[in-house]
Parts: structure tokens; sequence; C-alpha cells
């Protein structure tokens, strides 16, 4: 179980490039394949997230070295590529652990063969392996490389059904975006390795020292990790991506937006944390997550394309994790500050369980129907009774209704707003009530109302990778105290005041 | 196309491929290394797409696409050959035999090729990788828009 940390990106990598071979071979054996691999990464990466829990000391691995823990040569200059878990990365590894078991597991009866079943399934692998490699790398440039992976593997995903005129168009716009964000982070990449001739997370950290060059790299990370996020003004691809994406990347696709807000935490804290974390900041964070929240609400009020609809509501979503991140760092010393972090790290499954139940039953509808226009829907829940009640949990959690588990999130992150800024925290919670309004209509028109046409049910595999996600959603609301105390609060301690154990962990000493 | 760029192709043809081998095989000892040499092997392939068109050139669609799986699959495995003490470990280097032999003193010395362990294997997993890769995209090209493509 050392070499869990590796594995658990290894693996899935593997998988995805056997498994176009194996389909050539045969299409069962390529199916137990998928399956076969995404249980063995969820072993090792659930045996990360274990072991960091459980030291709560940040797990090393070096690659290539004589030993996994041997990360830094004679002279104490960390030479080769580690990756370093720690709580944080824990957190965020679970969650992309969880998107890709289930967008896994519903895709095997999602897909259809004559569509691409194959390289979807390799492309959904590939995807997978690049956000756990984001989320537990300790090196910079291997993040820009994850990040380059998850981009290609999301944007050919986003892209799946070429037959139609509008996911190209995502695809295309997804891409030039994710290119860009990836070019900042590739040119502030380029000013530290300059400017200190590290790699190395922990070693850069401990080096910086804020000078301008410094700012200029910070800006840049910033601006790409938010562009690759979606927060508004960036925000224009992920409308059309979520809404256009096959259901099962979807849900990896928000994972994947759950890693740029993980990294823009291991960025400001970690990298940056001993010499820019400054307040101005995090009110830069705030107030674009504040804008991100109100514009996407507004935005999705106007939708009638259901998967757009639900999409701009993930949008918003994302605003509030921003707007907790940086209420964290404008109170980084304060009790508040710590409150709006845990409220934004476990915003971030929560968001998951929620946007990606909806998204699943999205992607029912339209291989039940073959439309997922509001005007042409409705009476679906005469015949699809078990994905209206999936849909109606989703929506509520996503709204922030008790007692699921968005309330819980939400109410964390407005009670610690409303101390930094009350105006802020009133924006975040007129939006959250618009959004109940924006997903009560769309229930009502998707599902209420006469019969109107008969639709067979979902097959069980679907149904039962979204009863998963309920189950979280009901299990998060209900006890949010325990997963908070054992699972978030040690992320948060993490960021706070686990710098100096991140930095120790890597160089020594 | 015309005969004389027929036969300029012809006499190219192995060198260039030499040329593209040579650059993955010494990728640890000069610059280039997989994706280089891939590149330049994976130009004949742009080479005889203009020369002959990419008609004729169908059949390798199907070959470049395992290929390209191979490539990506053996540096995979050959990554784990070292998860006895670390991923990556480089098992092969200095343990005799092919690619194991000991790394000559520092000076002048005429490049001792088998000193890299599982590098020069690395690369042409790459290569392999590249040369399938950019091939088909280039054979992609050339056929898009067809009716028979």
């Amino acid at each position: 179980m050392v070499h869990a940390p590796i594995l658990a990106i290894a693996i899935p990598l593997l998988g995805a490039f056997a498994l176009p071979i194996l389909a050539k071979l045969n299409r069962r054996a390529r199916d137990l394949w998928a399956v076969g691999i995404a249980l063995v990464t969820l072993v090792f990466g659930l045996a990360v997230a274990g072991q960091v829990f459980a030291s709560g000391k940040p797990l090393v691995y070096t690659l290539g070295a004589p030993s996994p823990t041997a990360s830094v040569t004679e002279g104490g200059f960390p030479i080769r590529i580690v990756l370093v878990v720690d709580a944080l990365g824990a957190f965020a590894g679970i969650i992309a652990l969880l998107a890709g078991a289930i967008g896994l597991f519903y895709s095997l009866q999602y897909l259809a063969e004559e569509e691409g079943k194959t390289l979807g399934t390799s492309l959904l692998l590939l995807l997978w392996a690049g956000i756990l490699g984001l989320v537990y790398t300790g090196d910079l440039f291997n993040f820009f490389v994850f990040l380059e992976i998850t981009s290609i593997a999301a944007c050919a995903l986003i892209g799946y059904r070429v037959w139609e005129s509008r996911p190209p168009e995502a695809a295309f716009k997804t891409m030039a975006m994710y290119t860009l964000g990836g070019l900042l982070v590739l040119i502030s990449v380029g000013i530290l390795y300059g400017e200190y001739d590290a790699l190395n997370i922990a070693y850069l950290s401990k080096l910086i020292t804020g000078t301008l060059l410094d700012k200029l790299a910070l800006g840049l990370l910033l601006g790409g990790l938010l562009m690759k996020a979606g927060a508004v003004p960036a925000h224009m691809w992920a409308p059309d991506a979520y809404g256009e994406a096959p259901a099962m990347a979807t849900i990896v696709l928000v994972a994947n937006t759950q890693a740029a807000i993980y990294a823009l935490l291991r960025v400001v804290f970690t990298l940056f944390g001993g010499a820019l974390a400054t307040p101005g900041i995090g009110w830069l964070i705030a107030s674009l997550g504040t804008v991100t929240v109100l514009v996407a609400v507004l935005m999705a009020v106007v939708q009638r394309h259901l998967g757009r609809l639900v999409a701009y509501g993930a949008v918003s979503q994302l605003g509030y994790m921003l707007l907790a991140v940086g209420v964290g760092v404008v109170a980084a010393g304060k009790g508040f500050g710590e409150v709006a972090l845990k409220g934004g790290i476990f915003h971030m499954i929560n968001d998951l369980a929620s946007v990606g139940l909806l998204f699943l039953v999205i992607g029912a509808i339209r291989r039940a129907v073959g439309s997922v226009d509001l005007l042409s829907l409705g009476g679906l829940g005469h015949t699809l009774r078990w994905e209206s009640g999936f849909f109606l949990l989703g929506a509520l959690a996503l709204a922030g209704i008790p007692p699921l588990n968005g309330f819980a999130s939400k109410f964390l992150i407005y009670e610690s707003t409303f101390k930094a800024s009350p105006i802020l925290a009133a924006i975040a919670v007129l939006s959250s009530i618009l959004l109940l309004a924006v997903v009560v209509r769309a229930f009502h028109g998707v599902f209420l109302g006469p019969k109107a046409r008969d639709v067979g049910p979902a097959p069980w595999g679907m149904l039962v990778a979204m009863g998963v996600l309920a189950v979280i959603i009901v299990v998060f609301g209900l006890f949010p105290g325990f997963f908070i105390e054992r699972m978030v609060s040690p992320a948060v301690q993490a960021l706070l005041g686990g710098r100096a154990a991140y930095l120790a962990a890597v160089l020594g000493g | 196309m015309s005969v004389v760029v027929r036969t300029v192709t012809r006499v190219i043809l192995p060198v260039a491929l030499a040329f593209g081998a040579y650059v993955i095989m010494h990728g640890h000892l000069t610059p280039g290394g997989g994706f280089q040499g891939g590149a330049v092997t994976a130009s004949i392939v742009a080479l005889l797409v203009v020369v002959y068109g990419g008609a004729r050139l169908k059949g390798a669609k199907g070959w470049f696409a395992v290929l390209e799986d191979v490539g990506a699959l053996a540096f995979v495995l050959l990554a784990f050959l070292g998860i006895g003490a670390t991923f990556f470990r480089n098992v092969l280097a200095g343990s005799g035999g092919l690619f194991g032999a000991p790394v000559p003193q520092l000076g002048p010395n005429p490049g001792a090729l088998d000193t890299a362990g599982t590098l020069p294997l690395m690369n042409w997993a790459v290569g392999l990788k590249v040369i399938a890769g950019l091939g088909s995209v280039v054979l992609l090209l050339s056929l898009f828009g067809r009716e028979d493509g």
C-alpha cells in the first residue's frame, strides 16, 4: 500500500490504454476490464485517503527514487518528481474517485455500442487519471501536464456526439478556454522556474519571497485556474460543455472543476502562503465568486434547454465555493475564516453529489425521450418514477433546502460571509432563493402535468449510479457534523496551519 | 505526382526512416528522444500521403490506432517495472546485460549507447505512440471530407 498514490493514477491510465485493444477482442471483456479498473483505482485511492486521515501527516511518494520517501538528495534539494497528498488532497481525491467510479458505472449501460462506447470509456478513464494526478501531484510542472491531460480528455468527451451540431461547437469553445488557461499556467510555471530554478511546490514555497515576478506568477496562475473553473467572466464554456457532454462525462467534468478549486486553494495557501496570501487576493476571489453566483443564476432563469439550465446552476455553485475561498483568505487568522473554508470545501463534495445527480437524471431523460427541451417535455413523472424522485432530491439539494447536504455547506458559507461582508452574503442568499425557483420550474415542466408519452425506465445500472449519489445527499445532509469533523476539518487545518507540515514532509526536517 | 517526385521519395524514404530511428535511439545521449524522432518518422507518412494520395494508405488507419495503444501501454508497463522500489525506478540501469552497461567516466568518449537502462525502451514506446498518433492525424486530414474516407 506504500505505492497507493501512484497506483491510483497509473492504474486508470493503464486501463485507458489497454481498453481499445481489449475491445477488439471481446466487448464483454472490455466492460469487465473497465469495472475492474474502476474498483482497483477506488481501492488504492481510498487507501491513500485512509492513510492520510489516520496519520494526520502528508503522504509523500517519490517517483524513480530508491525508496518512496527519498524525496531529496544529499544537499536537501528535491530533484525528483513527487506526489504529495495532504488532507486537502485526500479530500479532493475522494471527490474525484467518487465521480469517476460513478461515471464509469453509469456509462456501461448509458453509452450505445455504435456511438463509440470504447473510445468514450477510454477517454473517461484518461480524464479520471488526469484529475487524480492533478490533486495528488507535488510538482508544479507535472501539475501543468495533468491539467493538459484533463483538458484534452474533457474536450474529446464534450464533443462525443459529433453527429449533432452543438457538441463539436461546445468542445471547441471549451478547448479554446482550457488552452488559454493552460497557457497562463505554463507561463506562470516558467516565471517561477526561471526565478528559482525549481518546480517542486514545497521547495518553491520555501523560496518565494513576494517579488514583482512572484506577484505576476500568482496572477497568471489565478487567472488560468479561474478560467478552468469557469468563473465569470470566463464562464461561457461551462454551460455549453455541461449541457452537451454525455451525462457520464458531465459528472467527471464537475469533479474536474472542483480540482481547479482545489488547485486554487493549494496555490494561494501552500505555494504562495508564506508571502502573498493577502486580503486583497481574498477580496478579489470573493467578489468574483459573488458575481459568478449572481450572473449564473440569472442566466439559469431564461434557459429552456434542461442541460444548460442545470449547468448554470452548477456554475453558480462554483461561485459559492469561490466566495468561501475568498472569505477564507480575507479572514485567514480569524474564526470565521476557518468556517468559510469548511463551508467551501464541504460544498465541493455536496455540489458534486447534487449537480452530478441532476446531470445523470438528465442523461436518463435524454436516453428515454431523445430531447431535453423544456417546452417539449412534460408528464414524465408518470413513467420515470425513480428519475423524478432523484431529480427533485438533487434540485432541492442544489438550492440548499434543509435537511439536504447543500444546506449544510451553504449555511456555513452564509454565516462566515456575513461577518466579512453583509452585502456579499445577501446576494448569495438571494441567488439561492432564485435558484430554487428555477429548479422547481424545471421539475414542474419536465415531470408534472398530464402523461404525454410512453417511455421505458432507465436500466438498473444507471439507477444504481443515481441512487448512490442520492444516498450521499441525504446522509451528508442528516449528519454533516460527522463528515465535517472527520474529513473537512483536517483539510482546512492542512491549509491554515499545515503549510509547515507540507514543506517538512517533502524537504525533511 | 510526377516520376521525379516519386523517385526522390523512394531515395529519401530509407534515409528519413534511419534518421528518425537514430533520434529515438540516441534520445538519452543527444538532443532528441521519442517525441522528436517520432515526429521525424511520422513526416514520412506525410510524404507518402502527398506522393501517393491518402486513399492508398487508408488501410494503415487501423494499424496506427493499435500501434498508438501499444506504445502508450508499453510506456506505462515499463514504468511499472520499477514498482519493487518505486514507480518509474530505472531497474535496468547498471545491472549489466543489455542497456545495463556501466556509465563511463566523465570526459571525451565515443558515446556509450547501452547505459541508460529503461530510458531507451521508454523512448521507443513514446516514439511508437508519436509515429502512430501524428501518422493518423496526417492520414485523417488527407481523408477528411472524402466520400470513401
